[in-house]
């Protein structure tokens, strides 16, 4: 019989071994159902993996992993310091909306000013606004003793309807024919958040997301705060014992994780999304919550996390594309990614012994 | 700057096979992008049933790919200029969402020709094209005139737009035409597809006294639910065949094939050019799909002779005089609505007492 | 001018489907797990259930394959929670998504193929309906009078207790949720055998996510389930039929309103705990929290 037994400290090796075993296991559990689909396996899962990368339109594609794994990135590393200090925000998607929503708000009032300070107030703004949506189950479970994880949560879908509410009403472009949809902000020059360097997919949230990275590696590894946070996580006791206030740790994650994705709602709204819709939350916040744990809470992790899930989505639409396959088997696919990669982590915590 | 030289090379080798037509042996590649999956059975479902048109039409001369559920915005920008990169020279993006990702990827790849679907943007390589839903409208409404025994009739809207406002405005008044006393209820759903909620929509306007109803949502659930209280309705988007011949007893059904045949031949013979069109009845791209038995002969050859007089040009939906909801003057005598006008509808006609949302 | 009768009928309708799943994500989280794929589960079971049901001409199979269905696939989201030891919340949106891209996949050949019609039961209500009314006094009896229901509870409250006192809580745990598949699967199967009568991908449309909601109103009570089902149903069924009637709704901030209601409920009850005036209806203790016995 087999015995699981955990480890002290995570084992590095395995650390760095699991997620390449269970990239590996999905390649070959899907390249198992894609054959009995009917597709070649060996090209599906080229495609999907390698075409991105190094195929003939890698050109393109490479820089549009960083837009499409900067948001993830900017949100999952707010997300991981709550996650480890035992602060489950995951209502990371409606801090999403209400950053872009409130950092668009400002961009469509200034409409049509012009002045350098545009941007940086909209920047402002969406942090502030995703933090204020974070801090009210921090406050509520800090007042009241309310799970931040239902409140966080229940605070998503509410979010959700102010968005349909914004741009069928306040936020609708006035010169749109009644279409609903903000204004889009892509071709208001003060307010747009603009591909920096031609060619690159740079954009300010994928340099936000790169500060985050450093930030929080900063914090995790270098500052008492991320001492205070990996104790709070694994002993509330004795954090408490330590001067760790646990209240103003709650109010910090979340107003934290908040702000971060509050940002990252706003940089897609003034850059590759454009505009506020009433489809503006298409997720990220939900799959920054897989990104964060694919990265086992770790910068590094993090980063390598959030381009392979960019990978699959960008790989997945040349599948699309190039073979016919529907969109439908590339969400399986990415769904035994993460099955395979949460599965496998048991390896870097547990020991397996026989017993007899 | 490596993309630069990409788009570069990929633009010049375009421009090379784009000029004498297609070079001999050469297919054009066509792609779509959907906004939802193609097993959507409505919207996108008939979109599709346009790419498989054009594949039986031109068989080997061309070759088709699309990219479904892709969601508007950013999305949508990576997903145009994937299918641009794959050497696609003819490009449908058939959702309105799209408008902006369109333009944006249109400009940096000026030899691969755009078609967008419902939107107001044009460029010399962006054509738009639309349909007269609202042709369809005016015949199912004159057959909710004529069947309604309550004269109450009821409308499933998706989101308070032009296109629906036109549906919902057209009906009423082809129904009121052919019955004075009629009444017109509409519920919005704030969902182009949600089986549930539309469930409900329809049970809401059936307890209303509602007894034919409309829908401008996909699902075919207002159907089912018709079928539980004995109302009637129409197929929406696709025929929704399944529930004939009651309750479903006609549809309006969106046919892209006519106009997808036509300009992929355009791109192919190299007459392809930028233009805006909104097609109806006349021009096959709104379909009524059969008009059941359930519906009396005299009713059906009513329908029919609404629609006949539409597609010939004798009959336009929206002729004066008419008035607008408040009261206020729309059209005088004879008056016909320009298209302009109606691509920005934004009110309903008098006679319609519910109150549009703000 | 509304016949609240009327509209009391059309409820009970549209909470059957969340009044399902959220009854069984309920007996999950009483043993301590938060399981976020209620949507991946509802959506096979819609599959399985009609599939099953335009095989055979009976909703009743129906049904029973889409519990199977929906307990097949909780079966993926146990095993890594239970025996992987995987994070839950994670595991739960991969589940989500998983579901819903395999049901896509395998729906195809029954797209445009329809359901056989429901049979009615008394009131004009049809039996799935009765169903989940009778499900909720034997869903508060199981878990409040039974045996297995107070140990159940007791893995949920503090599993380390439970299984210091020889309780098989991880067994316990995979038939929790395996019971929160098979009503996930029911309620999904309800939306595509009872209200619509076709297979369509993403069919479910967000259920899975209020049936979430559901049991944080209902202070993890079937009782209260019941209530917020019918809240959450009602709100959707009160606004268009005030729409239908012409009048003028803010419909967006009103189906907000049950949203920001199970805020002020969970409030209400957290308060109640730590200021010590009442102890029930709070979250369960290890809910969320992996098990790993040591010994």
């Amino acid at each position: 019989m087999l015995r699981l037994e955990p480890r002290a400290s995570a084992s590095l090796g395995w650390q760095i071994a699991t997620p390449v075993l269970a990239v590996l296991a999905t390649m070959i559990a899907g390249g198992i159902l894609f054959a009995a689909l009917g597709f070649d396996p060996l090209a599906a899962i080229r495609t999907i993996f390698w075409d991105p990368l190094f195929g003939t339109a890698a050109g393109y594609s490479r820089p549009q992993l960083l837009v499409k794994a900067g948001p993830l990135i900017l949100i999952a590393c707010g997300l991981a310091l709550g996650f480890r200090a035992g602060i489950w925000n995951i209502g990371a998607e409606g801090q999403y909306i209400i950053g872009g929503i409130c950092g668009a708000a400002v961009a469509l009032a200034t409409y049509p000013n012009e002045g350098i300070w545009i941007f940086p107030a909209m920047i402002a703004a969406g942090a502030l606004g995703g933090m204020a949506w974070g801090l009210i189950p921090a406050l509520l479970r800090n007042w009241f003793g309310a799970s931040e994880i239902l409140v966080s949560l229940m605070l998503v879908y509410v979010a959700q309807r102010i968005t349909a509410w914004m741009s069928f009403g306040p936020l609708k472009n006035p010169e749109g024919f009644g279409f609903p949809g903000s204004r889009n902000l892509q071709q208001y020059e003060p307010a747009s958040n603009p591909e920096l360097i031609a060619g690159t997919g740079l954009h300010w949230g994928v340099v936000a997301a790169g500060v985050a990275l450093i930030a929080t590696w900063f914090i995790v590894s270098r500052h008492i705060l991320g001492f205070h946070i990996r104790t709070a996580g694994a002993a509330p006791r004795a954090a408490r014992f330590a001067g760790v206030k646990p209240s103003w740790l709650v109010a910090l994650c979340l107003g934290f994780s908040g702000a971060l994705a509050g940002m990252a709602g706003l940089f897609e709204a003034a850059g590759p999304g454009g505009q506020i819709t009433e489809n503006f939350g298409s997720g990220y916040g939900f799959t920054a919550i897989i990104v964060a744990f694919l990265g086992r809470l770790h910068p590094v992790g993090i980063l390598l996390g959030g381009l392979l899930l960019a990978l699959t989505y960008i790989g997945g639409e040349l599948a699309q594309l190039t073979m016919q396959m529907p969109a439908a088997s590339v969400q399986v696919f990415q769904g035994m990614l993460l099955f395979f990669i949460l599965g496998f982590d048991i390896l870097t915590r547990f020991r397996i012994r026989r017993v007899r | 700057m490596k993309r630069r030289t990409l788009l570069g090379s990929a633009a010049a080798l375009m421009a090379v096979s784009a000029l004498p037509a297609l070079a001999q042996g050469e297919k054009l590649k066509v792609g779509f992008i959907y906004v939802g999956p193609i097993g959507d059975g409505g919207w996108t479902y008939q979109h599709d049933l346009g790419r498989l048109a054009i594949e039986k039409e031109y068989g080997d001369r061309i070759e088709t790919s699309y990219i479904e559920s892709v969601p508007e915005g950013a999305d949508a920008e990576r997903a145009l200029t994937q299918l641009a990169l794959a050497g696609n020279k003819l490009i449908f993006a058939t959702s309105f969402g799209f408008m902006d990702a369109v333009q944006n990827v249109a400009k940096k790849f000026p030899d691969v020709k755009f078609e967008h679907a419902t939107g107001y943007k044009r460029a010399d390589n962006v054509a738009t094209y639309d349909a007269r839903f609202y042709e369809g409208r005016a015949v199912i409404g004159t057959i909710a005139g004529l069947m309604t025994k309550s004269n109450k009739i009821g409308y499933i809207g998706s989101f308070p737009i032009p296109e629906v406002l036109q549906g919902i405005n057209s009906a009423y008044l082809a129904a009121k035409k052919v019955n004075p006393e009629v009444e017109m209820k509409v519920v919005w759903a704030y969902s182009w597809f949600d089986p549930a909620k539309e469930a409900d929509a329809a049970a809401a306007l059936f307890a209303e006294g509602v007894d034919v109803f409309m829908q401008h949502t996909d699902s075919t659930a207002p159907l089912a639910k018709a079928a539980e209280s004995g109302a009637i309705g129409f197929g929406q988007a696709s025929d929704m065949a399944n529930f004939k011949p009651s309750p479903r007893v006609s549809s309006i059904i969106d046919n892209w094939e006519p106009y997808y045949i036509k300009r992929v031949g355009a791109a192919l013979d190299g007459t392809w050019k930028s233009e805006g069109v909104w097609l109806g009845i006349g021009d096959g791209e709104v379909e009524i799909g059969e008009i059941t038995d359930a519906v009396p002969a005299e009713v059906k050859a009513k329908a029919e002779e609404v629609r006949d007089a539409i597609a010939k040009g004798e009959l336009h939906p929206f002729t004066g005089p008419l008035k607008k909801q408040d009261g206020s003057d729309w059209l005088a005598e004879g008056e016909t609505a320009k298209d302009e006008d109606l691509s920005a509808m934004n009110f309903y006609v008098e006679g319609i007492t519910a109150q549009l949302p703000k | 001018m509304i016949d609240p009768l009327s509209v009391f009928l059309m409820l009970l309708g549209a909470a059957t489907p969340i009044l399902f799943a959220s009854l069984g994500e309920l007996v999950a989280e009483r043993a301590g797990v938060l399981n976020l794929g209620v949507e991946g589960m509802m959506i096979c079971g819609a599959l399985a259930g009609f599939a099953a049901a335009h095989a055979s001409g009976s909703p009743a199979l129906g049904f029973l394959a889409a519990a199977v269905g929906g307990t097949a696939i909780s079966l993926i989201f146990a095993g890594l929670s239970q025996y992987l030891l995987t994070n839950q919340v994670a595991t739960g949106l991969a589940l989500t998504l998983f579901g819903l891209g395999l049901t896509a996949m395998f729906g195809k050949p029954y797209e445009g193929t329809k359901a056989p019609s429901m049979p009615m039961g008394p009131l004009g209500l049809n039996w799935m309906i009765w169903l989940g009314l009778i499900a909720v006094p034997l869903v508060w009896w199981f878990l409040n009078r039974s045996r297995a229901g107070l140990v159940l509870r007791a893995v949920g409250e503090n599993h380390d207790a439970a299984h210091a006192l020889g309780y098989p809580v991880r067994r316990i745990r995979v038939l929790a949720i395996a019971f929160g598949g098979a009503m996930a699967g029911l309620g999904g199967a309800y939306i595509s055998i009872a209200t619509v009568l076709q297979w369509t991908e993403g069919m479910t449309a967000g259920a899975g996510w209020i049936a979430l909601a559901i049991v944080v109103f209902s202070r993890w009570d079937p009782r209260g389930a019941l209530a917020g089902a019918w809240l959450f149903g009602g709100v959707t069924v009160l606004q268009l039929r005030l729409q239908a009637a012409g009048v003028s709704v803010p419909v967006q901030l009103l189906s907000m309103a049950p949203y920001l209601a199970t805020i002020l409920v969970l409030v209400l009850i957290s308060a109640q705990q730590k200021f010590g005036r009442s102890a029930g209806g709070a979250a369960p203790g290890s809910l969320g929290r992996p098990f790993h016995a040591l010994r």
